[in-house]
C-alpha cells in the first residue's frame, strides 16, 4: 500500500465527513449511531496504523512510507513517518477509540463531538506525519479548533474563559514559528522538511538594530520556533493555561489534550529545532535545561497546593514535561530516548489519571478532592487502577513512567549534574502530591454520606482502562519495545547534530 | 530453580489478586502460602548445596539505551543466596500466620472479601523483595527497592527521599563506569577511586561520591537517622505486615546494598566513616526512643531501627560478613518478636497499649515462650567468651567487637544501646506478662491462645533464633579462610591449607596474622611456603563480598581485649536488672523517674522532635511555598504581566465573544500576539547577546 500514511491520517475526516453530511436528527438512535461511527472509524484508524508499524524498519534512520504529490497553489502534499515520529502516531491512533469511548455517555450535541474529535485525529496525525512546513503548520494549527470548541462547548462552567486562554496562548507562539518558517523558506528555497533537514542555516553571529546575536539566523529561528514548541508543551513559564484548559475541558477533552496534544511540542523540537539548527540548541540547550528543572520543582510544589483533582493531574503533566524537554536537549541517547519514551508513558498515564477523574466525577459531579474519601471500601476496582495510575505517575520501577524519567535523568545527569540533581528531586515532590492526592481520595474512613451509594467501575468503564494498564505495565517490563525502534533514528539524529556543533564551534569560538 | 524461587510468589500474588474468583477465597489463600514454602524450600536447598561460584541467569532484556545494556536477570551468590532464605522463610511463616490473624478484621463488613487481596499484597511484596536481593544490575535493585516501598505507602515519600540519593549514585555510576552491571561497576572499583568528578559546586572522588549517594538510599530504606521518620508511622499496618516488612526484609535492604555493594564501599574510606557514624547514632537514638514507648510495636519498630544501625557499622567498618550475619539472626528473632506480638494483640482484641498488658504469661503461655525466646535472642544472651548462646548473642558481639577495632566512638555507642536494647526488652516482657492485669477486664478475661497457624510460625522461628547462631558463627565471624570459603571468595591454595593444618596459625607470631601481606601477588604467597595468612589476592568482583587488602578489621576483631569480649553481656545484665527493678521490684518507679525528668521524658517520649522539627522545616514550607507559587507566581507573575492576555484580555474577549463577531476575536487575538511576540523576542534576545 503506497499510501498507508494518507490512510491512517484521513480514515478520521472521511467519517466525520460522513457524520456532518449523512446523519440526521438528535434523538437516541441517532447519538448512538454517531458513536458507533465515530468508535468504528478510530478503531480502523488503529488497525490501519497497526500495519504502518509491522512495516517499518527501524534500522532505516531515513523516512519511509513518503507520499509526494502536488497539491493546491504550487504547494506540495508530502507526507512520511520515521523513528521519531512513527510510535507517536501509533500513540493518537491507540487512544483515540478508547477517547471515543469514555465520552460514551455524553448527550449534549453528541454529533457535533464526534465530529470535532474525529477531525483533531486526523489533525493530530498530520502533524506527525507532515514532511512539508507548510503542511506541518497547517496541522499544527488547524488542531487548536477543534480542541478550542471541545472546551468552549462541552466544557465546565468557565469554559469560554478557558477556550480563549488555551487558544491565544498557543496561538502566540505558532505566529512566531510562522515569520521563522517564511524565514526558512527564503533561505533555503524549499519548504520539504527532508531536504530542510539536509540545510544548512547560518550560524554566523551577527547584529540586528545594535543587538550581538549568536548564532545569528539559526538562533533567530530557533526562538521562534522554541515559542511556539514551548507554549505546547507547555514548558515554565508560559505553562499557565494548562490546568485552566484541563479543569474546564470534557473529560475525553483532557485526556487528548494530556496524552497527544502537549506532544506536539516534543515532537517540534526533535524534528525542527535540533536537526534543523545544531548551533542554536547547542547555544541555548543551558536555558532549556533550567527552564526545565525549574518546570519539575515549581510545578510540583504547585500541584501541592492544589485542592482540585485535575487541576493537580494537570500541573503533575507541566512536570512531567519538564523531564522531557530536559532530557531532549541533553542531546545524547539516553536522554532522547528517555524524552520519547516519556512521551508516550505520558500519553497511557497522564489518559488514565484523567479519565479516573472522570469515572468519580461522573458520579459525583465534584473535582473537589475533599469531598472524597474512603473510595476503597465501595470501589476495590477503581481503587486498583487508581492506584496503579498513581504509582506509574510517580515513575514506579515496573510501569512506563519509570523508564522515561530514568532515562531523561541519566541522560541530563551527564551534561549538567546541578540540573540532574534539581530534576531528581521531582521524584520526592511528585511521591509527596500523587500519593497524598490518593490517600485522600481513596483511603480514610468512608465519612461523607453521599458516598455510600457510590458504584464501582461499569464494564465499560473497566474495558478502557484495560489497554492502558496492559500498555503501561508492558512497556515499563519490556521497554526495548519503544527503544528498538527509536534508537538508530535517534542516535542518527544525535551524530548528525552533533556534527554539525563540531563544525561550528570553532568558529564561534573565533568570534567571540 | 532459582527462577522458580523468584516467580513463585508472583503467581501467588496474582492467583490472589485476579483468580481467587475462580477458585475460591480458602482455596487462593492456601495455594500462595504453599508456593512460599516451596520457594522457601527451594532457597534452602540453594543455599546448603552453594558452591560459592557467582552465577548469573540471565531472563529476558530491559533498558536499552545506547551503551546503557540492562536485563531481568538473576545474580546468585551467597549474598543473594542468604537473603533469599531469609525473604522466604519469613514470608513463607507470615503466609501461614495471617491465615489466623486476618480471619476477621473490623474494617470489613460481613460478605466482603479482603483476606485474598491481602495475600496478594505479601506474595507481592516477597516478589519485589525477591527482585531486589537477586538484582545483578542497580536497575532492577532498584525495582525492587521502590517496588517493596509501596507496600508501606505511609512510607513511600521519605523512602522517596533516601531513592532520590540511589537515583543519583546510579546516574554517577553509569557515567564513570558506562555500565550499571555489577561486574562491571565492581571491576571499576579501584579506578573509581582514582578518579574524580565534578559534582554541583565541586569536584569529587568518584568512589567517595558514589558511596554516600547510594548509602542514602540505604538510609532511606533502612530508616536510619535523619530518614527514619516513616517506620513507627507503618507499624499502623496489620502486624504480619510490619513482621514481613519492618523486621525481617524490606528494611535490611539498605544493608543489603551496602554488603552488596562492598567494592565500592572499599575504596571509599570517607563514606565508610560516614556508615559507621550514622549507625551508631541511630543504634543509640532509637534505643533511648524505644525505652518509653507503650505502644507494643512501636518499641519493637524502634528497636529494629536500633539494630539496623548495628548492621550499619559492622558493614561501615569493613566487615561485611558480620552485618550479614546480624542481619541473617536478626531476620529470626525479630520476626519472632512481632508475630508474638501480633499473637498478644490478637489476644487481647487489638489492644496494643503495654499498660494495659500485664499477668499473661498463663493466659498464652505458647505466646509467652516464643516471646522468651526472642526476648532472650535480641538481648544477646549466651555463655560469655564461648560460642554457645542465642543467635543474637553471637551476631551482636561480633558486630560489636568488630566496631571496636573500626571505631570507638561506635564501640560505645553500640555498648550503651545493647544496656537499653535489654531494658525496653524486659520492660515489655514485664509489662506484658508479669504484673497483675491491667486496662480493660474484658478484655483480660477473654484472652485466649491463638490457632495453630500463628502458633507454628512461633516455633520455627523459635528454633533460629536458637541456634542460628551457632550454627553459622563460623561462616561469618570465624577464620578468615572460612569466612572467605563462605562467601565464594578466592583462597590462595597455599594460605588456606596453612590454616586448615592449623600449625602455621600457631606457628607465626600472632601479629603477623593479618593480611597485610595480601596485597603481594597469590604466587608470591604460594612461593613463601604458606606464610599463614589466611587473605589472599581476590579482585572486587570475585565472590560475594570484596574485602580490601588494607582492611584487617576482621582479622583483628578476633583479637580484641577481653573486657570488649565482655561488655555487652554486661550491658545486658545491667539492662535486665534495671528492668526488673524498675517494673517487678519498684513498680512505681518509672512513674517517679518521669515526673522528675519530665522534659528528657518527653523528649524520648515525642522520639526527639523528628516530626516536629521536619514538618516545621519541610513539610509546611513545601506546602505553603507550592501555594504562594500557584497564586502569586502563577496567577500575579505569569498571567498577571509577562502574558498581560490572560488576565487583561482574555476575560474581556470573553465578554465580547458572547455579541461580537468572530472576526472581531481573531483581529484583537492577532494584534496581540504580533505585540507580545516582538517583545518577548526582543527581552530573550537581548538577554542571550549580552
Amino acid at each position: 500500500m503506497d499510501n498507508l500514511v494518507s490512510i491512517v491520517t484521513f480514515i478520521p475526516l472521511v467519517a466525520a465527513v460522513i457524520l456532518a453530511l449523512f446523519l440526521r436528527g438528535d434523538d437516541a438512535a441517532a447519538r448512538r449511531n454517531a458513536k458507533w461511527t465515530a468508535l468504528t472509524a478510530t478503531t480502523f484508524t488503529f488497525l490501519a496504523s497497526l500495519f504502518l508499524l509491522a512495516g517499518f524498519d527501524p534500522q532505516d534512520t531515513g523516512f519511509q512510507f513518503v507520499e509526494e504529490r502536488a497539491w493546491i497553489l504550487g504547494l506540495t502534499y508530502k507526507v512520511g513517518v520515521d523513528g521519531i515520529s512513527i510510535l507517536f502516531v501509533l500513540l493518537t491512533t491507540f487512544l483515540m477509540p478508547l477517547t471515543i469511548a469514555a465520552c460514551w455517555d455524553v448527550e449534549h450535541r453528541v454529533k457535533e463531538y464526534m465530529i470535532a474529535f474525529l477531525v483533531l485525529e486526523t489533525l493530530m496525525i498530520g502533524v506527525f506525519v507532515a514532511l512539508d512546513l507548510v503542511l506541518f503548520y497547517l496541522f499544527f494549527e488547524a488542531g487548536l479548533i477543534p480542541m478550542f470548541l471541545i472546551i468552549g462547548i462541552w466544557g465546565g462552567k468557565e469554559r469560554i474563559y478557558a477556550a480563549f486562554k488555551f487558544f491565544l496562548y498557543t496561538f502566540l507562539g505558532s505566529v512566531l514559528m510562522l515569520v521563522a518558517m517564511i524565514a526558512m523558506y527564503v533561505d533555503a528555497g524549499t519548504t520539504d522538511i527532508v531536504a530542510l533537514l539536509g540545510h544548512r542555516f547560518g550560524s554566523e553571529t551577527f547584529s540586528l538594530l545594535g543587538i550581538q546575536i549568536v548564532g545569528g539566523m539559526q538562533t533567530l529561528l530557533w526562538l521562534a520556533f522554541f515559542a511556539s514548541f514551548a507554549v505546547k508543551m507547555p514548558m515554565w513559564p508560559v505553562h499557565t493555561w494548562l490546568p485552566d484548559a484541563h479543569v474546564q475541558a470534557p473529560t475525553a477533552g483532557s485526556v487528548v489534550l494530556a496524552a497527544i496534544l502537549l506532544k506536539m511540542g516534543g515532537y517540534g523540537f526533535l524534528r525542527f529545532s535540533l536537526p534543523m539548527f545544531p548551533v542554536a540548541s547547542d547555544l541555548l540547550a543551558p536555558l532549556v535545561l533550567w527552564l526545565s528543572a525549574i518546570a519539575i520543582v515549581y510545578t510540583s510544589l504547585v500541584a501541592l497546593a492544589q485542592s482540585d483533582m485535575k487541576k493537580l493531574i494537570a500541573y503533575s503533566s507541566v512536570a512531567h514535561m519538564g523531564y522531557v524537554t530536559a532530557g531532549i536537549f541533553a542531546v545524547n541517547q539516553q536522554g532522547i530516548d528517555g524524552a520519547i519514551f516519556q512521551m508516550l508513558s505520558h500519553g497511557f498515564i497522564s489518559g488514565a489519571l484523567f479519565l479516573c477523574v472522570g469515572v468519580i466525577y461522573d458520579r459525583m459531579h465534584t473535582r473537589e478532592i475533599d469531598a472524597y474519601g474512603g473510595l476503597v471500601n465501595r470501589m476495590p476496582a477503581y481503587a486498583l487502577i487508581f492506584m496503579l495510575f498513581t504509582m506509574a505517575n510517580v515513575g514506579l520501577p515496573g510501569t512506563s513512567g519509570f523508564i522515561g524519567e530514568f532515562l531523561t535523568l541519566m541522560g541530563i545527569f551527564q551534561v549538567n549534574t546541578w540540573v540532574a540533581a534539581v530534576a531528581t528531586t521531582g521524584v520526592i515532590l511528585s511521591a509527596a502530591y500523587a500519593l497524598w492526592l490518593y490517600r485522600r481520595v481513596v483511603f480514610g474512613d468512608l465519612i461523607k454520606e453521599s458516598l455510600r451509594s457510590i458504584t464501582d467501575m461499569t464494564r465499560r468503564e473497566k474495558a478502557i482502562f484495560a489497554p492502558l494498564v496492559a500498555m503501561t505495565l508492558l512497556l515499563g517490563v519490556y521497554p526495548s519495545l519503544v527503544t528498538d525502534r527509536i534508537g538508530p533514528t535517534v542516535a542518527a539524529l544525535i551524530e548528525q547534530n552533533q556534527a554539525a556543533v563540531a563544525e561550528a564551534a570553532p568558529l564561534r569560538l573565533a568570534q567571540n | 530453580m532459582e527462577t522458580i524461587i523468584l516467580f513463585a510468589p508472583l503467581v501467588g500474588a496474582l492467583l490472589c489478586g485476579f483468580g481467587w474468583k475462580a477458585i475460591g477465597e480458602t482455596a487462593a489463600i492456601w495455594t500462595a502460602t504453599l508456593l512460599l514454602f516451596l520457594a522457601c524450600l527451594l532457597s534452602w536447598v540453594v543455599f546448603l548445596t552453594f558452591d560459592g561460584t557467582t552465577q548469573q541467569i540471565e531472563l529476558f532484556r530491559w533498558i536499552q539505551s545506547g551503551t546503557l545494556d540492562t536485563s531481568w536477570a538473576i545474580r546468585l551468590d551467597r549474598l543473594t543466596a542468604i537473603m533469599l532464605i531469609v525473604i522466604t522463610t519469613v514470608s513463607a511463616l507470615v503466609h501461614l500466620y495471617s491465615v489466623g490473624y486476618m480471619d476477621h478484621d473490623e474494617n470489613w463488613r460481613e460478605g466482603e472479601v479482603y483476606k485474598p487481596r491481602f495475600f496478594a499484597y505479601l506474595s507481592f511484596f516477597t516478589f519485589a523483595m525477591l527482585m531486589l536481593v537477586t538484582a545483578d544490575n542497580l536497575v532492577q535493585m532498584f525495582f525492587g527497592w521502590e517496588g517493596v516501598g509501596v507496600a508501606a505507602i505511609k512510607a513511600f515519600v521519605v523512602n522517596r527521599v533516601g531513592d532520590f540519593g540511589f537515583a543519583l549514585g546510579i546516574f554517577g555510576l553509569f557515567f564513570l563506569v558506562d555500565s550499571i552491571n555489577f561486574s562491571d561497576v565492581f571491576e571499576a572499583a579501584p579506578a573509581l577511586a582514582e578518579t574524580s568528578l565534578t559534582f554541583l559546586w565541586t569536584d569529587w572522588n568518584a568512589a567517595n561520591l558514589i558511596a554516600v549517594l547510594l548509602f542514602i538510599g540505604a538510609m532511606g530504606k533502612s530508616a536510619q537517622l535523619l530518614l527514619h521518620t516513616w517506620l513507627p508511622d507503618a507499624m499502623e499496618g496489620p502486624t504480619p505486615v510490619s513482621a514481613l516488612i519492618h523486621a525481617a526484609t524490606m528494611v535490611t535492604a539498605g544493608v543489603f546494598l551496602v554488603c552488596r555493594m562492598s567494592p565500592v564501599f572499599e575504596y571509599a574510606p570517607e563514606a565508610k566513616m560516614l556508615v559507621v557514624a550514622i549507625g551508631a547514632v541511630t543504634a543509640f537514638f532509637a534505643a533511648t526512643v524505644g525505652l518509653v514507648q507503650n505502644d507494643i510495636k512501636r518499641v519493637i519498630a524502634y528497636s529494629t531501627c536500633s539494630q539496623l544501625g548495628y548492621m550499619f557499622v559492622a558493614a561501615g567498618v569493613g566487615v561485611y560478613s558480620v552485618a550479614m550475619f546480624h542481619l541473617f539472626t536478626h531476620a529470626f528473632f525479630k520476626a519472632m518478636l512481632f508475630l508474638g506480638a501480633g499473637s498478644v494483640i490478637h489476644a487481647m482484641h487489638h489492644e496494643q497499649d503495654l499498660r494495659n498488658y500485664g499477668g499473661l504469661r498463663k493466659k498464652i503461655p505458647y505466646t509467652f515462650w516464643a516471646m522468651l525466646i526472642g526476648t532472650l535472642a535480641i538481648t544477646g544472651v549466651g555463655v560469655p567468651l564461648t560460642h554457645i548462646g542465642f543467635a543474637g548473642f553471637l551476631s551482636k558481639d561480633a558486630v560489636i567487637e568488630s566496631a571496636f577495632v573500626g571505631s570507638g566512638f561506635a564501640f560505645w555507642a553500640l555498648v550503651i544501646a545493647a544496656c537499653f536494647t535489654s531494658f525496653y526488652s524486659w520492660r515489655l516482657m514485664f509489662l506484658t506478662f508479669w504484673g497483675r492485669p491491667r486496662g480493660d477486664h474484658h478484655a483480660h478475661d477473654h484472652a485466649h491462645e491463638s490457632p495453630w497457624t500463628m502458633l507454628a510460625p512461633l516455633g520455627a522461628l523459635a528454633l533460629g533464633s536458637v541456634f542460628a547462631g551457632m550454627i553459622w558463627y563460623n561462616s561469618f565471624f570465624g577464620d578468615e579462610t572460612d569466612v572467605r570459603r563462605f562467601f565464594g571468595v578466592p583462597v590462595a591454595e597455599s594460605a588456606a591449607h596453612a590454616s586448615e593444618d592449623g600449625a602455621a596459625v600457631g606457628a607465626e607470631p600472632a601479629a603477623e596474622g593479618h593480611g597485610e601481606a595480601a596485597g603481594h601477588a597469590a604466587t608470591d604467597a604460594g612461593a613463601e611456603d604458606g606464610a599463614g595468612h589466611a587473605a589472599a589476592v581476590a579482585l572486587p568482583g570475585q565472590g560475594a563480598i570484596f574485602i580490601h587488602p588494607d582492611n584487617t578489621v576482621l582479622h583483628d576483631a578476633h583479637y580484641v581485649p577481653k573486657w570488649v569480649k565482655l561488655s555487652p553481656f554486661v550491658a545486658m545484665l545491667i539492662g535486665l536488672g534495671m528492668a526488673w527493678l524498675f517494673y517487678i521490684a519498684r513498680p512505681d518507679l518509672p512513674g517517679r523517674l518521669a515526673a522528675n525528668q519530665r522534659p528528657l521524658y518527653l523528649f524520648l517520649l515525642n522520639k526527639w522532635y523528628f516530626d516536629e522539627v521536619y514538618d516545621f522545616l519541610f513539610v509546611r514550607p513545601a506546602k505553603a511555598l507550592g501555594a504562594t507559587l500557584w497564586r502569586r507566581g502563577d496567577g500575579a507573575v505569569i498571567d498577571g504581566t509577562l502574558n498581560g492576555v490572560a488576565m487583561g484580555a482574555v476575560p474581556f474577549l470573553t465578554r465580547l465573544a458572547g455579541r461580537a463577531q468572530s472576526g472581531y476575536i481573531f483581529t484583537y487575538a492577532f494584534a496581540m500576539v504580533i505585540g507580545i511576540a516582538l517583545l518577548v523576542t526582543w527581552v530573550v534576545l537581548t538577554g542571550g547577546a549580552e
